[in-house]
Order: C-alpha cells, then sequence, then structure tokens
C-alpha cells in the first residue's frame, strides 16, 4: 500500500499548486493595494494635511491640507447611516414582527433584494433629478440623503438576517408575560439583536465613507470645510479622484494622502465591527 | 475453506482524542479473518471512532489526534509515506446513512472501478452487474440503470452503497449502524448479504442493536467509555460474559 | 384579532396603540416598494424626451456619439461594458474557486478563520482606492511589460492586437474589477459548496478516491447551480462599478476590437459627463437613458440569478 505514482496523485498535486497559486494572487492584491497607498500616501501625510482645508484654489504649491474632505466625509457617512438607520431599522423590526410569512412581507423583500443590486450611479442619477425637480442644489444633506438611500437595502438585509437568527422562542417567552408586540420588539428582540444591529452599521458607515458614485452629483465638491447642509461638501473619494489627475505633483500628494487616510478610516470600521460585535455579544443567547 | 489463522486487523495501543476529550484508551484489539466481528456497546463509547481509525476516516476531522498502530496484513496503515487512497480502498465503509452519487447507478458503481483504473471499459458493465448481484439489488434496478441514484428508496441506496463499496475489491468492510436508517425489510436485507460476504470479505460492524449483533456476530468487542472491556468469539462474549460491565449491558442494565 | 383574546386584562388604550402601530407600520414597509418604482420611473421620465426624439433601435445600435450634434448611438458603451464585464469574470472566475474550493474542502479550519478578515477587507476598500491601484500599479504594468510582449509574440491575433500603447484599456479594467469582485465570488462560492452534503465527500473518500477526485465528481455537480449563479452576481457587481473602472479603462468611445483597446463604459459616461449635462440639449435625457440601460441590465442580471439559484437547487436538493 505504499504511495505508487499515478496520474491521480499527479493530478491532485497539480490542483493543489493551481489553488495555492490563486489564494497567493488574491493575498498578493491585498497586499499590493495596501502597499501601494502605504507607500504614496504615507510621506504625504503630515499633521498640516490633516487638519488644514487646501489654501486657495489647486494652483498654490503646497499650502494646505485634505481637512475638507476628510470633515465632509464623516458628516456624509454619519449623516446617511443614521438616515439609513431610522428608515431601515423599523422597516426590519415591522417585516419580522408582522410579515414573516405573508405574501406582502416576500413582496417587499423582494423590493430590497432589487434596490440592494442597484449601482450606487443609478442612485446618484436618480437622487440628482429629484432634486433638480426640487431646484435643490448639491449640498450636504442631498449627499446624506443619496447615501441613506444607498444604504437602506444593505441595512435592511443585514439587520433583516441578524433578526432571522434569532430563537423562536424568545419572542414567544416575551409574549406569554403579556408583552405586546411593540414591547417585545423593542425590549427583547432589540436587545438580542443588538451587535448585529451595530455592525451593520458601522458598515453602512463605512460603505458611506467610501461610496463616491453616488455623492458624485449630489454633494457637489468644494474646498472649503463643511458649514451648512445646504452647501456643497468635499469627501475623500472625490478628493482621490479630483485631484489626482491635476498635473501638479503638490495637488497628487493631497490626493494620495487622501487615499490613505480613506483606507486607514474604512479599516479602521471594519476592525472595529469585528471588536463591538465581539464586545456586545456577551449577552447574546445561542 | 482456506482461512489464514492470523488476524486480518491488529489494533495496538490505539488512543484517540477530540480536542481534550479522550474518545479512545490504550485499545489492544485483533480482528479474525472472514468473519463478522461486531463492536458493542452504549452510544459514545467510542466504536465509530475506533470503526473510523481503520480506514483512516479520523483525521478528516481537523480536531483529531490518533497515536498508536493499525496493523491491516501486517502493515502499519498509520505509518509516514502509506497511500491513504489505497488504504480506503482496501477498507470500505458502509456509512449509517446512505449517500448515493450524484449520478446514475450505473455510474456509482462504477465509479470506484473507474477511478482506481481497475477495468478496461469494456468490461465495466459486466462488472457492474455482477456487483449489484452481489448486493442484492440487480433485479430491482436492471432495467433502469441509466436513472439518478436519488430516485430510489433508502433501502435501496444502502444496497447500492453496497455495490459500490465492493467494486473497489476492499478486502474489510467497514459498517457504520449500516442499517439504522432502515425499515426492517431492507435492514434484513443487508444483513442477508453481510452474512453470504462474509466467505469473502472481513466484516467490521458497529451496532448499537442488541439483537442484530446476537444475529450476526462471530467475534464481538464490547467497549465502554473509550475501552475495549472484553472482546472474543460470540459465544462466549454473549453465553459467558466475563466482566461485569459486559454482563450489565447484556441484560439491558444500560 | 390581535387586541382582545391575547391580554383579557389590557385596557382600550393599549388595544388602540397596537391597530394605530400595525396601520403605521404597514405604511413602513411601503418605502422600499416606493423607492424601487420611483427609481425605474424617474429614470424612465427624464430619458422621454431623447426616446421621443430617436427611435430605441437607433439608440441602442448607433455607433456614433457627438453630443454637440444630437447624436447618441450607445453601442460603443454597451459593447465598453460588455468587453469590461466579460473579460473581469473570466478572469476573476478560476482563481476564486480554486480558493472557494480549498477553503471549503481542504484547509484547516483555522485557515478559513484567518482568510475571512482578509476577504473582508478586500471587499471594504473604496472603489476610488481601487482605482489608484489600477492607475499606479496596473496600468504601467500592462504598459511596460505586458504589452511589448504581446506584440512581439502574439501581435498578430486580432484580439490582442492594438494600436493603444498606453496600457489603459480594457485588460486593466477587467483586471481591476477581477480583483473587486473575488472576495464577493468566493464567499458565495464557500457557502455553496459548504452546502454540499457531507455524505458525498465521506462516500467518495471512502471508496479510496483523491480529494479532488471527490470535488470533480461529487461536489462541482451539486454545486455548479449555485457557483453559476454566484458568478452571475458578482457580474451584476462588476457592471455597476463606476471609480475604479473610469480611472484605468481610456474612456474612448469607440468600439473595441481587442482587449487591449481602451473602452467607455456606461458607468464611465455617467460620471466623466454629468458636469457637462445641463449645457447641451437632450445630454441629460441621454445621460438618464444610460442609467435605465444600466439599471434594466443589473436588474435582468440580478433576476436571472434568483431564478436559477431557486430552479436548479429546489431540483438538486429534492433528489437528495
Amino acid at each position: 500500500m505504499r504511495r505508487r505514482l499515478q496520474l491521480r496523485h499527479l493530478e491532485e498535486l497539480l490542483v493543489r499548486g493551481l489553488m495555492l497559486t490563486s489564494m497567493l494572487l488574491v493575498a498578493g492584491s491585498l497586499g499590493s493595494i495596501l502597499w501601494t497607498v502605504l507607500v504614496r500616501g504615507l510621506p504625504a501625510l503630515t499633521w498640516s494635511m490633516l487638519t488644514q482645508p487646501p489654501g486657495g484654489g489647486y494652483y498654490l504649491g503646497n499650502q494646505g491640507g485634505i481637512l475638507n474632505a476628510i470633515l465632509g466625509s464623516l458628516f456624509l457617512a454619519l449623516g446617511g447611516s443614521l438616515l439609513g438607520l431610522v428608515l431601515s431599522l423599523p422597516l426590519v423590526l415591522i417585516l419580522e414582527n408582522w410579515h414573516r410569512h405573508s405574501a406582502w412581507g416576500r413582496f417587499v423583500r423582494l423590493s430590497l433584494d432589487v434596490l440592494w443590486g442597484i449601482p450606487s450611479i443609478v442612485y446618484g442619477a436618480f437622487a440628482f433629478s429629484l432634486m433638480l425637480a426640487a431646484g435643490l442644489r448639491a449640498s450636504l444633506l442631498g449627499g446624506m440623503l443619496v447615501l441613506a438611500l444607498v444604504e437602506l437595502p444593505i441595512m435592511a438585509r443585514t439587520m433583516d438576517e441578524v433578526l432571522r437568527l434569532l430563537p423562536a422562542d424568545l419572542e414567544q417567552a416575551a409574549l406569554a408575560l403579556g408583552a405586546s408586540r411593540w414591547q417585545t420588539a423593542l425590549g427583547v428582540i432589540l436587545r438580542q439583536a443588538q451587535p448585529g444591529m451595530v455592525t451593520a452599521l458601522l458598515l453602512a458607515f463605512g460603505r458611506g465613507i467610501g461610496d463616491a458614485a453616488s455623492v458624485l452629483f449630489t454633494a457637489g465638491y468644494t474646498d472649503h470645510l463643511p458649514t451648512s447642509l445646504l452647501r456643497p461638501v468635499a469627501s475623500l473619494p472625490l478628493a482621490v479622484f479630483f485631484q489626482l489627475g491635476t498635473p501638479y505633483p503638490q495637488v497628487q500628494q493631497r490626493a494620495y494622502a487622501s487615499a490613505l487616510v480613506l483606507t486607514l478610516l474604512v479599516l479602521a470600521v471594519s476592525l472595529g465591527s469585528r471588536w463591538v460585535s465581539a464586545r456586545l455579544g456577551r449577552h447574546v443567547i445561542r | 475453506m482456506e482461512h489464514s489463522t492470523d488476524p486480518h486487523i491488529r489494533i495496538h495501543n490505539l488512543n484517540a482524542w477530540y480536542g481534550n476529550h479522550q474518545a479512545l484508551q490504550q485499545v489492544d484489539l485483533d480482528i479474525p479473518r472472514n468473519q463478522i466481528t461486531v463492536i458493542l456497546g452504549p452510544s459514545g463509547c467510542g466504536k465509530t471512532t475506533l470503526l473510523k481509525s481503520l480506514n483512516r476516516f479520523l483525521e478528516l476531522d481537523d480536531n483529531a489526534r490518533l497515536t498508536g498502530t493499525v496493523l491491516i496484513d501486517g502493515q502499519d496503515i498509520y505509518a509516514p509515506g502509506q497511500d491513504v487512497t489505497a488504504i480506503r480502498r482496501t477498507a470500505g465503509l458502509l456509512a449509517q446513512r446512505p449517500f448515493p452519487l450524484p449520478m446514475s447507478i450505473q455510474d456509482n458503481v462504477a465509479y470506484g472501478m473507474r477511478i482506481h483504473h481497475l477495468h478496461p471499459a469494456g468490461r465495466i458493465s459486466e462488472r457492474v452487474q455482477h456487483y449489484l448481484q452481489e448486493a442484492g439489488l440487480w433485479e430491482e434496478v436492471k432495467s433502469r440503470l441509466q436513472a439518478p441514484a436519488g430516485g430510489l428508496s433508502m433501502g435501496q441506496q444502502q444496497r447500492l452503497c453496497l455495490a459500490r463499496g465492493l467494486a473497489v475489491e476492499p478486502e474489510i468492510i467497514l459498517g457504520d449502524e449500516p442499517t439504522s436508517s432502515l425499515d426492517p425489510i431492507s435492514a434484513g436485507h443487508i444483513e442477508r448479504r453481510l452474512q453470504a460476504l462474509k466467505e469473502h470479505y472481513t466484516i467490521v460492524m458497529v451496532t448499537h442493536i442488541l439483537r442484530q449483533a446476537r444475529r450476526l456476530a462471530d467475534y464481538v468487542a464490547f467497549m465502554y467509555l473509550g475501552q475495549v472491556v472484553e472482546s472474543g468469539p460470540a459465544e462466549q462474549v454473549f453465553g459467558d460474559p466475563k466482566e461485569a460491565r459486559t454482563r450489565a449491558y447484556l441484560t439491558g442494565e444500560f | 384579532m390581535r387586541s382582545g383574546f391575547r391580554n383579557p386584562s389590557a385596557s382600550p388604550s393599549h388595544a388602540n396603540r397596537e391597530q394605530l402601530a400595525g396601520a403605521s407600520a404597514w405604511l413602513v414597509t411601503l418605502i422600499p416598494v416606493l423607492l424601487g418604482g420611483g427609481i425605474l420611473l424617474t429614470l424612465v421620465i427624464r430619458s422621454l424626451p431623447l426616446l421621443e426624439r430617436s427611435s430605441l433601435a437607433g439608440m441602442l445600435l448607433g455607433q456614433e456619439w457627438a453630443p454637440s450634434r444630437g447624436v447618441f448611438g450607445f453601442r460603443p458603451f454597451i459593447a465598453g461594458t460588455a468587453w469590461v464585464t466579460t473579460l473581469a469574470v473570466l478572469l476573476a472566475v478560476p482563481p476564486c474557486l480554486l480558493t472557494a474550493l480549498y477553503l471549503s474542502e481542504y484547509a484547516h479550519r483555522s485557515l478559513r478563520l484567518l482568510v475571512k478578515p482578509l476577504l473582508d477587507l478586500l471587499a471594504a476598500i473604496p472603489s476610488v482606492v481601487y482605482g489608484v491601484w489600477g492607475m499606479l500599479v496596473i496600468v504601467p504594468w500592462v504598459a511596460d511589460h505586458l504589452l511589448p510582449l504581446v506584440n512581439t509574440f502574439a501581435g498578430h491575433i486580432p484580439l490582442l492586437s492594438t494600436s493603444n500603447p498606453t496600457g489603459f484599456g480594457i485588460l486593466s479594467g477587467a483586471l481591476v474589477l477581477a480583483v473587486m469582485i473575488a472576495p464577493f465570488i468566493i464567499a458565495v462560492s464557500c457557502e455553496v459548496l459548504d452546502g454540499v452534503p457531507r455524505g458525498v465527500r465521506q462516500a467518495g473518500l471512502a471508496l479510496g478516491a483523491t480529494r479532488w477526485q471527490v470535488v470533480k465528481s461529487g461536489i462541482l455537480p451539486m454545486a455548479l447551480p449555485g457557483l453559476f449563479a454566484g458568478v452571475v452576481l458578482g457580474a451584476s457587481r462588476a457592471l455597476g462599478e463606476t471609480m475604479a473602472v473610469l480611472m484605468v479603462v481610456g474612456n474612448l468611445a469607440r468600439l473595441p476590437h481587442s482587449i487591449l483597446d481602451p473602452a467607455y463604459p456606461l458607468t464611465a459616461l455617467i460620471a466623466n459627463n454629468f458636469g457637462e449635462m445641463m449645457s447641451i440639449p437632450l445630454y441629460d435625457s441621454a445621460l438618464m437613458a444610460a442609467a435605465l440601460l444600466l439599471l434594466v441590465i443589473v436588474l435582468a442580471f440580478n433576476m436571472a440569478s434568483t431564478l436559477i439559484l431557486r430552479r436548479l437547487m429546489g431540483r438538486v436538493h429534492r433528489s437528495w
């Protein structure tokens, strides 16, 4: 029974080799991306870069930094995620409590699935049309609204899955004590689902920082710090996009710095959501 | 009929762990050739673990660890350099729940023959018929060999799995409670086939049904909490058990 | 229905609150439905001016794009989207499938725990960062290393011959897209492979098959519909990708003839020109029509994938 040289064993070895190569390709791509962003962005990451808006136009040397974009992205993502939460949380609770198996519930879930697949640039075009018709200019508020719409199906879907995984007896236990459906929803179910919800929120936030296509039309761009909901606002992805294309190296530096800050923020959110779900998950019943 | 009198399988000082839990403790067992050996015991005693160590299925579990030797025909199957696929061919497995491969009845039986290149293509269908007959399924499926195997009843599927396993020409048949998911009639079928097959194969079977053990066993190993408490010819263990625990189990105390 | 029997001791206001809550609840569920319909409707309405002027066929098949002359032929952009997406999927599927197979069938459990955060990270990286990477790494590699090789050894093959020396083109776009959709395809494929019942592996391995033989003849046939649906979903993601592709694909509105030619996908069209939308008559209508076109294509892909999944998975599962 010692190993004889058989064709199928060679085939097995070949396939294993291909598999490892594939994994190296995937890991290598991630490494290459992070490395590139780091190598280009780190030299540009000075204190003034992070704490000042661009100084008077694109063409004035290395004056100023990317604070406009950093703050803009944070506000956009925060506003968009909170608005998205306000819309999706009741939606999901209602779906779970009243429409778990009904035909209407299935239809609503189908709509959410459809919405989930729509590219963010289509959301941008849609929102732009609405804003045009309503006479609104590109602004922070517009950007927040679009992000909320983009994130609505993502958050709803994630939270819906969290709720579906809940043990069925949990609701029964609360109802048996005489709680109304709303009380059960808020007091018991929400608590069990809390870590999943927070994770969904954080992931949406991360998406909101990085999404460019939807805010392209609706949030505009500016060199100024965000001061009002009704004025255009800068964002990190657009900062990268617009500033990379100029022939001025100092401006390109800002673009690389923006890319690095953006990547670090997204990394932080991604790791943070894992940490949160581990911490908050202490009380969750499995 | 000529039997070699040395044991077909010799298990020596076998220990197995799942994580920190020790499932087998210093198991020493000799399994005789061309007989039905039944491994008996209450649930959790390690019978399936012992069975799985005979065809190196234990290592499929990331958590499992094993020390000791298992000699099949004098060769340690755990020695480095051994070809696992050849070992698994030698000791075929009849599992608790029949699982046909996603192909036709004919292809199921032919699968093993093809991957081990046992027969030229021209002989395959004749061999398939032979093994289906050995498993007692031929009459029922001879007119629909190309039908998907999933369409058979449970009892038929288990016999198909038996035919499929025989087709790779093993020396040993391992049965992991092979009739527990079958109705009584199909179970009876399988039992009769196993009794017929022991003439040419060494059969090791795990069961928790005492009556089935009494019906089939030529040799018995009684296990409790990971140890082989007692082993020997069936008449001896059933008729005059030496250990108190064996006696207690046989009288249904646990 | 709800209020009376369950809480016989409840006050009337408790019951009323229940009913009010129920009614407002239903209204909330209207939101996604209205949103979906609203997007579709809005885009159609905004595209109407263009649709009234030229026929649908003329728009879809027209090869010329000259907004200042009022000529809007979408064919170059549809072709651009098709080329980039198809190549991206072709490039992504083999390594992703192999990775998923390794993680699901071969790897130790601990490896999977290690790899999952990496894949999550890859999926979280914003589109523009992929674009930057594409511009700084992929495009130069194509221009400086791949193009010379191709021109020397394979310049005569039509699919590979090009007059574009810049490296910005379909191949670069497809490479970047392939990495972007990789975590998604791997994750979905892992899920599908995990769903294949364990009995198949046991049955195959017990017969002395090698792991790869078990995968080939047992697991893949059962997983195939799900894997295919996952690839279709990945393709629809790639279709909708804007920023990364925009930055590396060349943005030239001509029908491509080779994978090294530049192209102009629909998403890039919309993103690049929104600024000039209002200055030329019918331009805004054309871009909205492009968005509508994109929407319809993505929806068609998503529906196809869901249908395949439902139909074929149902059949496979029923017989096993």
